[in-house]
C-alpha cells in the first residue's frame, strides 16, 4: 500500500525490485548448491561442534572435576557463557516484537535471521546450566511434576527456578513466533519446488494458501505474540539478573541489575546480529535487502544501549561508594584493581568507550568498521559477565578461601562447542529457509522500495 | 467423501488492481469465494466483509488459564501438599510466585493462540490445502469465484471488465 512516505526516508529495498525479483533473490540460496564461502564456514563450525560434543561427553564421564571450578569460585565460564548467550538471544525478539509494535519498517530485512539467531542462542545458553548440573541424566528434576521422591516439589521461591520457567517459555514463544512468520515463505518455496522437495516443503508449510482471512489472522497472531514477547523478553533477563541480585554477595546484591542486564542483553544481541548479518549479507548477496540504512539503524540501537550500559557501570560505582558499606566498596575496588583488573579494563573499553564511535554518521555507515566493532562488543559483553561472576567470587568474605580461577581445556572446548552449534544451525537454516522474510519485504516494497521513495517517489505514484 | 469446487479466477499483477476489482465485484453484487495474495493486502478485509479476528480474545482466556494454573498450583503445593519454609519466608510467599505466574501466563496464551490459529484456519503439518495458482505465493494476486455461487459467464464477463491479467477455470478439492 502506498502510504504517504516522507521524501527524506531512506529506501530499505534497493535495486528497483519487483515482487517477483524479491522471491527470486531470497529463495535462491535455498535452491542452489552452497557457495564455496558457505562450505568454508560450515566445515570449521561442524569441527567446533565436534570438539564441544567431545568435551561434553568428557564432562559427563569425568564429572565437573574436569573443570577448574573450586570451592570459592563455583561459577566460572559456564555461567558466564550462559548469561552471554541468553543476552545474545534477546536481540531477535527485540527486533521482531518491539520494532513491530513501533512499526519500524527496517525490521523486515533482519527480523527472520535475528529470530533464528535467538532460538539458536537460547539453545546454546540452556546447554550450560544443564551440563553444570553434573548429573545431567537427572535434569528433569528441575521441572515440577508428580514424582516418586515423596512427591517433593521444586523450590518456587528460588530465582534459579524462575530462570527455568523464563528460559523455557522464552524459547517456546520465540519458536512459535519465528515459525508462524516462516510459514508463508515456506509456502513460497513449496510452490516453486518439484518432487521430493515439494513434498517436504508442503509438509512444513502447513497448507498455507494465502487466503485473505488467513492473512488477517496471521497478522493478528503476529501482533499479539509481539505484544506478549515484549514483556517476556524484558522478564527473561530480569530473572537472569535475579540469579545474582537475590544473593547476598557484595557486588551482586544490587537493585540496578535488572535494567542493567536487559540493556546489556540488547546491546550484545544487536552486536551479534550485526556480526552475523554482515557475513550473511556478503555470502548470500543480500546487500539490496540489508542496506546501509539497516546497518545504521542497528548501530543507533547499539549506541543507545551501550550508553545505558555505561551509565549503569558508573552508577554501580557511585552507589557502592555512596552506600557507605565497606564490603560493597571493596568489591568494586577489587573489580577494577584486583587480580582480574584486565577483564574490568576490557569490559570498560569495549562496552563503554567503543560504541561512542557511533556518534559519527560516517562510522555508523561503514561496514568494515561496524563489523570489527560488533566483534569487539561481543567480547566486551563476555567480559562483563566474567567480571560480575569470577572477580566477585574470587574474593569472598573469608580471605583464607581467596583463590584464582582460569578455565581448563574442557571448559574452553565447551564454549567453542556452542559456537559450533550456533553456526552449524544458522548455516543449515540459511540453506533451508529464506533468511529474509519474503512476504514482509514485499509488503513494505511500495513504501520503502527505492523506486517509490526519495526523489523517485512522485514519478511512480 | 470427496468434495470438489469448481472455480473461476482472475490473476492480477498489482494489489491496487485487485482492490479495485474486489470493490466493483461488491458493487455488482457478485459473491466472492476468496481472495489470495502473496502478502497481507491492507484495506481488503472491510471490502470482503471479514470480521475482526477474535484470536486475541481467545489469547486473553488462554493467558488467564496460565495465570490460574501457576498461581493456584504453587499455592496448593506450598500450603497444602508439601509446605516447606524457605529462607524464613511464609508458606504462601506471594511475591516470589509472581515471576512464574507471569511466565506461564505468556506461555499458555502464546501456545493456545498459535494452536487456535492453525486449527481454525484448517492448517497443520502435512495438511494439503488446495493452491489455486502456484504464483500466488510469488507475485500474483487472485480473485476467485465459485461456480455454484456465480454464473460462469457473469464471472468471466466481470473479470474481463477489470484490469485482469489472466482468467482461469479450475476444479479443486474443497
Amino acid at each position: 500500500m502506498s502510504a504517504p512516505v516522507s521524501s527524506i526516508r531512506e529506501p530499505l529495498v534497493l535495486g528497483h525490485k519487483t515482487y517477483h525479483d524479491i522471491t527470486e533473490n531470497l529463495v535462491a540460496p535455498t535452491e542452489k548448491a552452497p557457495p564455496l564461502s558457505w562450505i568454508a564456514i560450515f566445515i570449521p563450525a561442524v569441527a567446533l561442534l565436534g570438539l564441544g560434543t567431545f568435551a561434553a561427553v568428557w564432562t559427563i564421564y569425568g564429572g565437573i572435576g574436569t573443570w577448574n571450578l573450586n570451592r570459592t569460585i563455583n561459577w566460572g565460564w559456564d555461567i558466564t557463557n550462559f548469561v552471554w548467550w541468553i543476552g545474545i538471544g534477546h536481540a531477535g525478539t527485540l527486533i521482531s516484537a518491539i520494532l513491530l509494535l513501533f512499526r519500524q519498517k527496517w525490521r523486515t530485512g533482519v527480523n527472520r535471521a535475528a529470530e533464528a539467531m535467538t532460538i539458536f542462542a537460547v539453545m546454546c545458553a540452556g546447554f550450560f546450566p544443564i551440563i553444570h548440573m553434573g548429573r545431567v541424566w537427572n535434569a528433569m528434576f528441575i521441572f515440577p511434576y508428580p514424582n516418586t521422591r515423596g512427591s517433593l516439589w521444586v523450590n518456587f521461591n528460588s530465582a534459579l527456578l524462575w530462570d527455568v520457567f523464563a528460559i523455557s517459555t522464552y524459547f517456546t514463544v520465540s519458536l512459535l513466533f519465528w515459525y508462524t512468520g516462516l510459514v508463508p515463505d515456506l509456502a513460497t518455496i513449496r510452490d516453486r519446488a518439484k518432487g521430493l522437495r515439494k513434498k517436504l516443503y508442503s509438509f512444513f508449510a502447513l497448507g498455507w494458501t494465502g487466503a485473505a482471512k488467513h492473512w488477517q489472522r496471521w497478522e493478528y497472531l503476529s501482533l499479539v505474540l509481539a505484544g506478549l514477547a515484549t514483556p517476556l523478553v524484558l522478564s527473561v533477563h530480569t530473572i537472569v539478573s535475579f540469579d545474582f541480585a537475590t544473593s547476598m554477595i557484595p557486588g551482586w546484591h544490587t537493585t540496578i541489575f535488572p535494567p542493567y542486564f536487559v540493556a546489556g542483553a540488547v546491546f550484545s544481541g544487536f552486536a551479534m546480529v550485526l556480526t552475523l548479518m554482515l557475513i550473511a549479507r556478503k555470502v548470500l548477496h543480500l546487500e539490496q535487502y540489508i542496506t546501509i540504512a539497516h546497518i545504521e539503524s542497528m548501530n543507533k540501537v547499539i549506541l543507545t544501549t551501550g550508553s545505558i550500559v555505561g551509565v549503569a557501570y558508573i552508577t554501580e560505582l557511585f552507589i557502592s561508594w555512596y552506600s557507605g558499606y565497606i564490603y560493597e566498596q571493596w568489591a568494586f575496588f577489587n573489580r577494577a584493581f584486583g587480580i582480574y583488573w584486565w577483564s574490568y579494563f576490557g569490559m570498560m573499553t569495549a562496552n563503554v568507550v567503543s560504541p561512542q564511535f557511533f556518534w559519527s554518521k560516517k562510522l555508523r555507515r561503514n561496514v568494515t568498521f561496524t563489523f570489527f566493532l560488533s566483534i569487539f562488543i561481543n567480547v566486551g559483553m563476555w567480559f562483563e559477565r566474567f567480571v560480575i561472576i569470577a572477580t566477585t567470587l574470587a574474593r569472598d568474605f573469608l580471605p583464607s578461601s581467596w583463590s584464582y580461577y582460569s578455565p581448563s581445556w574442557v571448559e574452553v572446548s565447551l564454549y567453542l562447542g556452542t559456537f559450533g552449534l550456533f553456526f552449524t544451525l544458522f548455516l543449515i537454516f540459511v540453506r533451508v529457509a529464506p533468511v529474509v522474510a519474503i512476504a514482509e519485504v514485499k509488503h513494505i516494497l511500495k513504501s520503502a522500495g527505492d523506486q517509490y521513495v526519495g526523489e523517485n517517489a512522485t514519478k511512480n505514484h | 467423501m470427496k468434495k470438489r469446487k469448481d472455480v473461476v479466477y482472475g490473476i492480477y499483477n498489482d494489489e491496487h488492481d485487485l482492490l479495485n476489482a474486489v470493490r466493483s465485484a461488491k458493487d455488482k453484487g457478485l459473491e466472492i469465494m476468496d481472495v489470495y495474495s502473496p502478502f497481507p493486502v491492507h484495506g481488503l478485509d472491510p471490502l470482503l466483509g471479514l470480521k475482526e479476528s477474535r484470536l486475541h480474545i481467545a489469547g486473553f482466556f488462554y493467558g488467564m488459564i496460565g495465570t490460574l494454573t501457576a498461581f493456584l498450583g504453587m499455592t496448593w503445593i506450598f500450603t497444602k501438599d508439601w509446605p516447606i519454609i524457605f529462607g524464613g519466608k511464609p508458606y504462601w510467599a506471594v511475591p516470589s510466585f509472581i515471576p512464574i505466574t507471569f511466565e506461564l501466563t505468556v506461555l499458555f496464551s502464546a501456545i493456545g493462540m498459535t494452536i487456535s490459529f492453525y486449527v481454525v484456519s484448517g492448517m497443520g503439518f502435512g495438511v494439503d490445502n488446495f493452491v489455486l495458482d502456484e504464483r500466488i505465493s510469488d507475485d500474483k494476486f487472485c480473485l476467485a469465484f465459485d461456480k455454484e455461487e456465480v454464473e460462469v459467464s457473469d464471472a468471466k464477463e466481470f473479470l474481463e471488465s477489470t484490469n485482469v491479467e489472466e482468467i482461469h477455470e479450475k476444479v479443486v478439492k474443497a
